[in-house]
């Protein structure tokens, strides 16, 4: 069966309709809206099945639905829907990760009060995201991109009578926010030099040759082209959503809210829409790749954001301690990971390890979710220990993800797509800017072998903590593995994590033609960057060796006991713990200033213009008490009539702060008939 | 559509049917004005039904009035007027139903309340300028004795503030129309003939007259350094009053720049272009910080409404046919959402608790004593913070489509507006409603609060309606805006004057 696109609204349109129905729901109505949510979502994994089903029979076609929205006389604003292979695969990934995280809520959630408010919320989450999936505008996008945007903020907010909990949600708003205003500045410069905000479009959208050529061939300010600063503008909405540095701030701070929304939003799918926003607009990101006398180009740019983040977010997380906050911050380097593969010119690789990460990354949350729940509300890794004996499935899980996510090597999906980024990085056959610099090119490969030392250090620190030892509190001792509800998502998640690998292995990149629309597979063969990849896998090693003799070989004996790394460098354990002093930096910075900002125009408003009234006012008082003897013969009778209903409430008036209230009137009133007399007979004569 | 001038006289004999149902009990002369603004409006939404949207006024009444002077009582709309008039009857049915608890002389106040729509009705169907400005007189009067006797906070100042600025630009309209009249020979007040007449006027004398008449217009707008008596004014007034002074009388400023001014004095407009669009984005960003640092709830949100029709006036100060119709449609989606709010914040939320400092409502539980109140205000504020699926997106985006059009650097200083209305939005979120008590919310007992009325949830939920609707279909009334913005008249105005 075949998907038109036309048809392709219904995929985020059936949970729009779960989460109206959970709005409506009552509290006590737990059953209909976790049912509706998880029934539309079940609908739109079948619905997007079918359209990746479609998609690949013809993987070159971009299948489009436009349509206006509204007109401006001076042109439409049109939106419209797409239907392509990344199109589809993101829409099958996000639905069936999506249906197991909240099948996994189902019991996760089963005490909350508000769970169907919590339900609701999560089917908004998943209608907005798939409508930017599905989105053939950049109009469109940037609609449902802030419409996840909400539906994050309400979701980290969620405990909200936790103060930290509502500073976080308001954190992750604003800080994505800045990102947006770039994004937003890059549509409306988009609009205004082509006209429409379609991607494709019968050879007209933005994303058409005609387009590119017309955008890479105007120069604008500093010598860029057109098309490299758009494509900046609108990077700066990926790096806001995805917590790229330098707005990664939020991302961490986004664990207060309930665990599934961490591995759903915060993990699996909204963060990695900048990685799908920046591979679903990339040939406006490389449309300048060809030009050489410009200062820079976008995907270079990408390229280095990626990379630092990548090792930013790994260095950090060897210095925490929550469970969440470690992952978190891994995932803030796995997405510079796949920025980075953008940024070298491969596409194809960043969106096989959004894939591949989106499960491995939800099955590693869910974990801590698992580990959370058993125990009672400990997230602290030195205050875990021992759990491997009484949770026997959350630990084989959670030590598939973690292989996966370390990249061990050969039968864990994370490691082929990390080796697909690392080959890019190598190759840099889609960036000959990148080429050109020489060693400086190779940088963000150099960067992203060093991350993938730090990635199997701080997972085996991670895992032998929490799972290795003995318990070390009572919480730790008193655990028992969660019902199946819960335990069988992980076991499904497990699956996909170690099966999506061979989804583009080098042996048979089947994904990569699928993506690219071609007919034919090409590409680096298992063989050709075999240096390479024995470099990777030696350097996997040296982590989970490093990891092992620090923290397995000898466990924690007590959760006071001091961190062994700690113990050897006391100051920067400090400052990673510190997650660098970036918060406190931007509280310092930009925070001020806006308190400053604000303090100094509500000033202003209070003394001066405020006090320019009050003189004013002042003047126009005395002016009153002068002519008011003089004027009361003038004033008509009429004025004094309809006035005298309301005198009782006149003398209130005369003990106003700024004067006489009938005084005022009169004395307008007599300057209108002055104005009036003089100009009317002045210019009839 | 002919029926339309009755909208107005029905406001006006609701006032005086109000006033008389008033001596027999305060509910007669509620459902009396109830009844009355439901006429109004259904009027409207009649007149919008048969609506054929045309470049330029459709006239539905033309008689002599005063011939000596060439003033005729020339009643006429277009997309523009019908877009306004529509928002004028949906606040004016939502605030009766957010001032169904005034019981101290209640015939009064609707009587007011009705003779202030009757005249914001009148000012927005007007074709002659002297029409329009009797109109326009007639709606600031009441204003000020619905907040001087039914207000609150420093009332008297507040009241008397907004008057003298409201009678301060209608002095200044009022000379720069007698002037364009004067040197125009003295023939009609007809907004068309005086732009015909004004045409052929020398530059300088059109960059003056241009100055007072938008000026004069503007300060009713809320232009910034000129905006003070908002604040005060919006704190001061009954939560009716803030509603329509926010929802429909700041547009009614809005809108006689954008009738009067600009296209009687294109050239004018051209000349002072970029001062308007600087002291437009001033306004959009200044308010935006000093709602963010305001103690008392109602300021934020009569802020909030200051830097709102910012942009507004930035739609206009472009010049061109896109940023107008964004600003015709920010004024709807403005008028709707800043009534909304002043409803929760002065109607559910201050009649309920007595207090607006945010610091006494933030240890009290709201969102659990009013849920209604709350979400309704979460919705508000989305919309507020122009959202997607509300109406402030559609209309802020379409100003900025149109002012990068002429300026990307005015465009990029009124998005960074976006952000700090989302930050002081957020932050009065979390502070009114979702407040943690410090000191523990588990000691802090909870007063149950009178729940919301029948009449606060419909009101709440017509005018959430609106945002949605025109938020999801804003064609709906672009598409009556947009050809309204084609007529000879502004077509003059986006060629800057020249022929």
């Amino acid at each position: 069966m075949n998907v038109a696109a036309q048809s392709l609204w219904l995929i985020p349109a059936l949970p729009l309709a779960a989460a109206g129905i959970g709005a409506l729901t009552p509290r006590g109505g737990r059953m209909l809206a976790a049912g509706s949510a998880i029934t539309a979502l079940f609908a739109s994994l079948v619905l997007s099945c079918l359209a990746l089903n479609t998609a690949l029979a013809n993987p070159a076609v971009h299948a489009v639905h436009n349509f206006a929205w509204f007109d401006l006389g001076a042109g439409a604003v049109r939106l419209g829907w797409l239907l392509d292979p990344l199109t589809a695969f993101m829409c099958v990934m996000v639905t069936l990760v999506g249906l197991l995280i909240f099948i996994f809520s189902l019991g996760y959630m089963k005490e909350d009060a508000n769970f169907t408010r919590f339900f609701c919320f999560l089917s908004l989450f998943a209608a907005a995201m798939l409508g930017l999936l599905v989105a053939n505008s950049l109009l469109l996008l940037f609609i449902c991109w802030e419409l996840v945007g909400l539906a994050s903020y309400l979701l980290i907010g969620f405990w909200f009578h936790k103060p930290s909990a509502a500073a976080a949600a308001k954190k992750a708003f604003i800080t994505t926010r800045i990102g947006d205003l770039g994004f937003l500045l890059g549509i409306l410069w988009l609009y205004d030099a082509r006209g429409t905000l379609l991607f494709f479009d019968g050879g007209a959208g933005i994303l058409e040759h005609a387009s590119l050529a017309a955008l890479s061939g105007q120069t604008v300010c500093c010598g860029l082209a057109a098309a490299t600063a758009i494509g900046l503008l609108v990077f700066c909405g990926a790096i806001g959503k995805s917590g790229q540095f330098p707005l990664h701030v939020w991302l961490p701070d986004a664990m207060e809210g309930p665990t599934p929304v961490s591995a759903l939003i915060h993990a699996a799918t909204m963060v990695a829409a900048g990685v799908f926003l920046i591979a679903r607009v990339y040939p406006l990101m490389e449309a300048d790749k060809l030009l050489t006398a410009v200062p820079v180009h976008a995907l270079t740019v990408v390229a280095f954001i990626g990379a630092i983040t990548a090792l930013l977010g790994a260095v950090i997380a060897v210095g925490q301690n929550d469970i969440k906050r470690i992952l978190a911050f891994s995932t803030v380097s796995q997405l510079g990971y796949m920025m980075l593969a953008l940024g070298v010119g491969s596409w194809v690789a960043a969106i096989f390890h959004l894939l591949t990460h989106a499960f491995f990354k939800a099955l590693l949350f869910l974990g801590a979710g698992s580990v959370i729940h058993a125990a009672h509300h400990e997230q602290d890794i030195r205050r875990l220990g021992g759990l491997r004996g009484s949770m026997k499935t959350t630990f084989a899980t959670f030590a598939i993800g973690m292989m996966a996510l370390a990249g061990v090597p050969f039968l864990f999906s994370g490691f082929w797509s990390k080796e697909a980024i690392l080959h890019a990085a190598h190759a840099l056959d889609g960036s000959p800017a990148l080429r050109s610099f020489g060693v400086v090119g190779q940088l963000p490969l150099a960067i992203g072998l060093a991350g993938v030392v730090l990635t199997a250090f701080y997972m085996t620190r991670l895992v032998a903590e929490t799972f290795f030892g003995s318990a070390r509190t009572a919480e730790a001792g008193d655990v028992h593995e969660n019902s199946a509800v819960m335990t069988v998502p992980l076991v499904l998640l497990a699956v996909g994590s170690v099966a999506l690998g061979f989804l583009g292995t080098p042996a048979f990149p089947w994904l990569q033609a699928r993506l690219l629309g071609e007919a034919e597979v090409h590409g680096h063969s298992l063989l050709e960057g075999g240096g390479l990849m024995a470099l990777s896998i030696v350097l996997v090693a040296l982590g989970l060796g490093a990891g092992w003799a620090l923290y397995g070989r000898r466990p924690r004996a007590a959760a006071a006991a001091i961190d062994p790394l700690a113990a050897r460098a006391p100051g920067v354990v400090a400052a990673l713990a510190d997650r660098l002093g970036f918060d406190e930096l931007y509280a310092a910075t930009l925070g001020r200033l806006s308190d400053l900002l604000a303090m100094l125009a509500a000033g202003l408003d209070r003394w001066v213009w405020g006090g320019a009234v009050n003189v004013l006012a002042g003047l126009g008082r005395a002016l009153g008490l002068i002519s008011q003897g003089t004027d009361e013969s003038v004033i008509n009778a009429s004025f004094d009539d309809a006035g005298a209903g309301l005198r009782g409430t006149g003398q209130v008036y005369s003990r106003a702060q700024t004067g006489d209230a009938h005084g005022y009137l009169r004395v307008t009133a007599i300057a209108f008939v002055i104005i009036v007399l003089i100009i009317v007979l002045g210019g009839i004569r | 559509m002919s029926l339309l001038p009755l909208a107005i006289y029905v406001s006006f004999a609701g006032a005086l049917l109000a006033l008389a149902a008033g001596a027999h009990s305060a509910a007669a002369a509620r459902w009396t004005a109830l009844l009355g603004a439901l006429a109004g409006w259904g009027l409207t939404l009649a007149a919008a039904g048969g609506f054929v949207p045309a470049a330029g006024l459709q006239t539905l009444t033309d008689v002599a009035w005063i011939p000596q002077l060439g003033i005729r009582y020339h009643l006429a709309a277009d997309g523009i007027s019908l877009t306004l008039v529509v928002l004028t009857g949906l606040a004016a049915v939502a605030g009766i139903l957010f001032s169904w608890n005034i019981g101290e002389r209640a015939g009064e106040f609707f009587a007011l309340y009705l003779a202030l729509i009757g005249g914001v009705y009148g000012v927005f169907l007007s074709a002659d300028a002297f029409v329009l400005f009797v109109f326009y007189e007639i709606a600031i009067v009441p204003k000020y004795f619905l907040i001087a006797n039914w207000g609150s906070t420093n009332r008297e100042y507040g009241a008397m503030k907004l008057v003298l600025y409201s009678f301060g630009g209608s002095a200044l309209v009022l000379a720069g129309l007698l002037w364009a009249y004067a040197a125009g020979g003295g023939q009609s007040f007809a907004l068309d003939d005086l732009a015909a007449t004004a045409a052929h006027f020398p530059r300088g004398q059109q960059v003056g007259m241009f100055a007072l008449v938008f000026l004069g217009f503007a300060v009713l707008a809320g232009l910034f350094p000129f905006h003070t008596w908002a604040p005060t004014g919006h704190v001061a007034a009954p939560t009716a009053a803030s509603m329509l002074l926010a929802g429909v009388v700041m547009k009614l400023g809005a809108y006689g720049c954008l009738r009067v001014a600009m296209p009687l004095f294109p050239i004018g407009l051209a000349y002072w272009q970029p001062v308007i669009a600087w002291l437009a984005i001033a306004g959009i960003l200044y308010a935006g910080f000093v709602a963010l640092v305001q103690e008392d709830f109602k300021f934020v949100i009569a802020y909030s409404s200051v830097s709102h029709m910012g942009f507004v006036l930035l739609g206009l100060a472009a010049a061109n046919a896109t940023a107008a119709a964004g600003a015709v449609l920010q004024m709807f989606s403005h008028g709707v959402i800043a009534g909304l709010l002043f409803a929760v914040v002065g109607r559910m939320v201050y009649e309920r608790t007595h207090t607006r400092q945010l610091a006494d409502l933030q240890v009290q539980p709201l969102f659990r004593l009013l849920p209604f109140a709350a979400v309704t205000f979460v919705l508000a504020g989305l919309a507020s913070m122009g959202m997607p699926g509300f109406s402030g997106f559609p209309a802020e985006l379409t100003i900025l489509i149109g002012t990068w059009r002429v300026s990307p650097v005015w465009a990029i200083a009124a998005a960074g507006g976006v952000l700090v209305a989302a930050a002081f939005t957020l932050r009065v979120i979390q502070l009114s409603f979702f407040g943690t008590n410090p000191a523990g919310a588990a000691a802090a007992p909870e007063h149950p609060l009178p729940p919301l009325t029948l009449a606060e949830k419909s009101g709440a939920v017509l005018l959430l309606a609106a945002t949605i609707i025109v938020g999801l279909r804003p064609d709906l009334l672009l598409d009556w805006i947009t050809p309204a913005l084609q007529s000879p008249l502004m077509q003059a105005v986006w060629k800057g004057g020249t022929p």
